[in-house]
């Protein structure tokens, strides 16, 4: 059973992964507009995107 | 689709309006105008027709446009609009009002097919902005703001540009406060398991594994994401106030102290699930409260409606001078459709001013030579020179804006429930558990600690704190279905609390334009002409709308010309006498029961007949006035008396009606009402009604647009949404009924874990399963019973 200290370990390990990731997404600002690119997607893009980000 | 084809209506290619007869026709799309063809061209010119594929008509009507952008070109101006500048790039925010389908989001991020030098711009949709990043070495700030506009979308330049800086404001990181609570709520229920369902004696060694994890995961959660309780508990306790955040703080620091206590000491499993738990849940309830509208501006003044900055004749030579240094004395040149910024005497050039954002009235007035003009009002027509004699901040609309009611906070508000009851919540809970433990001090001092520290535990208001934010929050979205959007959640409890309610008249009661006219007399085309000449020389509304029915007539010289306020008029024309004026006036005697005004005409002795004025008030007034067994209601209109008759019915005395008030006046005549105990609610439309609004203790400013302009406010109604008031205002006092009910079910859950609490028996398994179960019933409560009271009371 010994073993379950690893596999908790594990697991706490990714899921402070998930949460360092998300941390990320919010500073980096990914949240702030939650609706634009659901209507930006549905968009024709026929030519190459705007060359810098 | 077949039913337009056949009533064969053809709308303009760019906008929808209408095409009238003498349409544009270009590559076989028909224009309503020239504005509109030359954004087609625009787009034409640069393949970005499908512009029009995604949507049908997604432009606007660009009849109207003479902005100037000239002031774009003062180093002063500009850098305080843009965001950020270096060597190569400059970065700037437009609030661009037009945004609203999908045509624009498409459009407006393919700038730079337009002009190269945009080398990025990015739009949020449901704020209305667009970031660009451009080369300003190659395109000037001016440049890139009259691109915009050529292509329809002309940015809202405000110096005190408040939307930007609303949404500037952080949200104390909220979000990030609660992914840390969730995350570690999760952890800990799973370390919690197994001490719940029973560990074998092999497994005993888990046990201590499993304690120390969980201590470990409510260091954060108390910390970091439970802070704000503690800094609020503070405050609370140095500001000699109980709210609600004190037990609650008290609540979070006992399970804590008592969890790694029990832990530490070998004698239990703890409270960190019921601890981690609490302060998401709170933390949940704080998130579902901060709703907030981001295109919709409450703090609204002055200088967001007024121009960023003016031209000024100096020398001869027209310069743009920022409104913070318009001076007295200037000379000041306003251009069609522009604001007049300050107080000034008229100079030059016909002057017809239209009233509409200061009073709501919507019929210019003309003015003379000479004359002064006060600021807000907006020139249609050619361009004229004024005078400045009043700085911006001291003219006659503006200094309405120094004063106290702007600058001192709202100390009287409405108390919320939640701060009513804290108080005696934080009192009694305290003394139950203060007695509890002495109670048990008399026997066994760890039991008293016991009892002590459960009480607090099992008592901590978290489902109280919930159920106001859910239920506020329902309600909100529930007003905001019916196009009432009001600033925060606190104005829900505001709107229940009032009991008198003060209306402004033009623009809100009344839509613009609202007297229609109607002629009840046969007359010649030379008794129209006298009747005309003998109109134009009165000021009165009624004279000038005669004139305006009775179209451009040759005016008449007008000899011994008599007006008598109030009665009419007395004139002698090219040996005419012409009598106008109401019944008494003009025939002697007057008739009961007549409900309409009118004007009577009477040329030579002869009676002719009479003009019949119907006013149209917004729809729902009847509603409203029903208002008035419950509230008190009053008036308050900056126009004269002469609808005092079809007034008088809606309001049950005349003493609640009040005419010809100044903005000064409105404000202390609400404050008036303050003093006399009142809760006052004032609902009016124009900047006329900003310090009355900022005054009241909930303002509610009626729209027909909700992207316009609209002073500050509490809330703001749109105008349709006009008649659903007393409905608003019974379901705002529902949604507090139901935060007493969760209250008082809240209180039951309290009572069954106090019962276990005060023997000093409360297992760690009562409080992990007593908490969700008290919260999720009153989040579905709340929901429920706002869902219940908004469909009984017709807004769903």
């Amino acid at each position: 059973m010994t073993i379950l200290y690893f596999l908790i370990g594990c697991s706490i390990l990714l899921a402070l992964i998930f949460l360092a990731a998300f941390f990320w997404a919010q500073k980096s600002g990914q949240h702030d507009d939650l609706y634009t690119p659901a209507m930006r997607m549905l968009l024709e893009d026929k030519e190459e995107p705007p060359p810098e980000k | 689709m077949k039913e337009t084809l056949t009533r064969k209506e053809i709308t303009c290619y760019h906008c929808g309006d209408e095409v009238p007869d003498a349409g544009i026709t270009t590559d076989e799309k028909d224009f309503c105008c020239q504005g509109c063809k030359a954004v087609y061209q625009v787009l034409q010119d640069n393949q970005l027709c499908s512009y029009y594929s995604y949507n049908d008509h997604p432009g606007a009507n660009r009849e109207q446009r003479n902005k100037r952008f000239d002031y774009l070109g003062e180093p002063s101006i500009v850098s305080q609009l843009i965001d950020y500048t270096d060597e190569q790039q400059t970065v700037v925010t437009f609030y661009l009002p037009h945004i609203h389908c999908s045509s624009c989001l498409w459009l407006l991020e393919q700038l730079n097919k337009i002009n190269p030098a945009i080398y990025y711009c990015r739009v949020d949709f449901l704020k209305k902005q667009i970031n660009i990043r451009f080369d300003q070495r190659q395109l000037s700030l001016q440049g890139l703001v009259e691109l915009l506009d050529d292509i329809g979308y002309e940015p809202l330049i405000s110096l005190q540009d408040i939307i930007k800086k609303q949404n500037a404001v952080p949200r104390d990181n909220l979000v990030l406060k609660i992914a840390v609570a969730g995350f570690c709520f999760g952890n800990v229920m799973l370390l919690s398991f197994p001490e719940y369902f029973g560990l074998s004696i092999a497994e005993q060694s888990f046990r201590q594994f499993f304690g120390w994890l969980n201590i470990l995961f409510s260091l954060p959660v108390v910390f970091y994401s439970g802070r704000g309780y503690f800094v609020s508990a503070w405050n609370n306790l140095r500001n000699k106030v109980l709210h609600i955040d004190f037990p609650l703080a008290l609540g979070i620091a006992v399970l804590f102290i008592r969890t790694v206590a029990e832990i530490l000491t070998h004698s239990g499993a703890g409270f960190a699930d019921t601890l981690c738990g609490l302060v998401f849940f709170l933390l949940i309830g704080k998130l579902v409260q901060q709703k907030t509208y981001h295109h919709i501006s409450f703090e609204r003044d002055y200088r967001s409606f007024f121009p960023v900055a003016v031209q000024v004749i100096t020398d001869g030579k027209e310069r743009p001078v920022p409104l913070s240094e318009l001076q007295t004395g200037h000379r000041i040149v306003i251009r069609n459709q522009e604001i007049i910024p300050a107080d000034a005497i008229l100079l030059k050039g016909e002057a017809l001013i239209d009233f509409s954002f200061v009073t709501g009235e919507s019929v210019p007035v003309s003015k003379i030579l000479g004359e002064i003009i006060y600021a807000g009002g907006r020139q249609t027509g050619q361009a004229i020179e004024m005078e400045v004699i009043k700085p911006v901040s001291q003219s006659y609309l503006t200094q309405l804006w120094n004063n106290e009611a702007f600058t001192q906070l709202k100390k009287n508000r409405i108390p919320s429930f939640n701060e009513k009851i804290g108080k005696y919540f934080t009192i009694v809970l305290l003394a139950i558990a203060f007695s509890a433990f002495f109670f048990w001090l008399q026997t066994d001092i760890k039991r008293a600690l016991a009892a002590f520290t459960s009480v607090l535990i099992v008592a901590c208001p978290c489902a109280l704190a919930l159920s106001t934010p859910f239920t506020l929050s329902a309600a909100l979205s529930i007003f905001d279905r019916n196009r009432f959007y009001l600033k925060n959640t606190a104005v829900v409890e505001q709107l229940a609390g009032i009991d008198t309610i003060v209306l402004d008249k033009t623009g809100t009661i009344t839509t613009g334009d609202h007297t229609s006219l109607s002629l009840r007399a046969e007359l010649t085309g030379g008794q129209k002409q006298l009747i005309y000449s003998v109109c134009m020389n009165s000021g009165h509304p009624l004279s000038r709308m005669i004139c305006r029915y009775l179209g451009n007539e040759d005016g008449l010289e007008v000899a011994d010309y008599t007006e008598i306020l109030g009665k009419g008029i007395l004139a002698g024309i090219r040996q005419h006498q012409v009598r106008i004026g109401n019944e008494q006036f003009v025939l002697g005697s007057r008739q009961a029961g007549v409900n309409t005004t009118q004007v009577h005409l009477m040329i030579d002795g002869h009676y002719l007949g009479y003009f019949s004025f119907v006013h149209h008030y917004r729809e729902g007034l009847e509603k409203i006035a029903e208002l008035r067994t419950e509230y008190q209601l009053h008036l308050l209109s900056g126009d004269g008396d002469h609808e005092l008759t079809e007034l008088l019915p809606f309001f049950r005395y005349a003493e609640q009606l009040h005419f010809n008030q100044s903005p000064q006046q409105k404000l202390d005549y609400i404050r008036l009402l303050q003093l006399q105990g009142n809760k006052v609610m004032m609902i009016g439309d124009g900047l006329n009604d900003s310090g009355a609004l900022k005054q009241s203790d909930l303002g509610i400013a009626v729209t027909e647009n909700i992207n316009n302009f609209s002073p500050g406010s509490d809330a703001i109604l749109d105008g349709r949404s006009f008649e659903q008031l007393p409905s608003f205002l019974q379901f705002a006092k529902d949604t507090v009924r139901v935060i007493q009910l969760s209250f008082g079910i809240s209180l039951v859950y309290n009572l069954v874990g106090l019962s276990f609490a005060v023997t000093g028996k409360l297992s760690p398994l009562t409080a992990a399963i007593l908490m969700p179960v008290s919260t999720v019933t009153i989040i579905s409560f709340t929901s429920i019973a706002t869902r219940v009271a908004a469909k009984f009371r017709q807004l769903l």
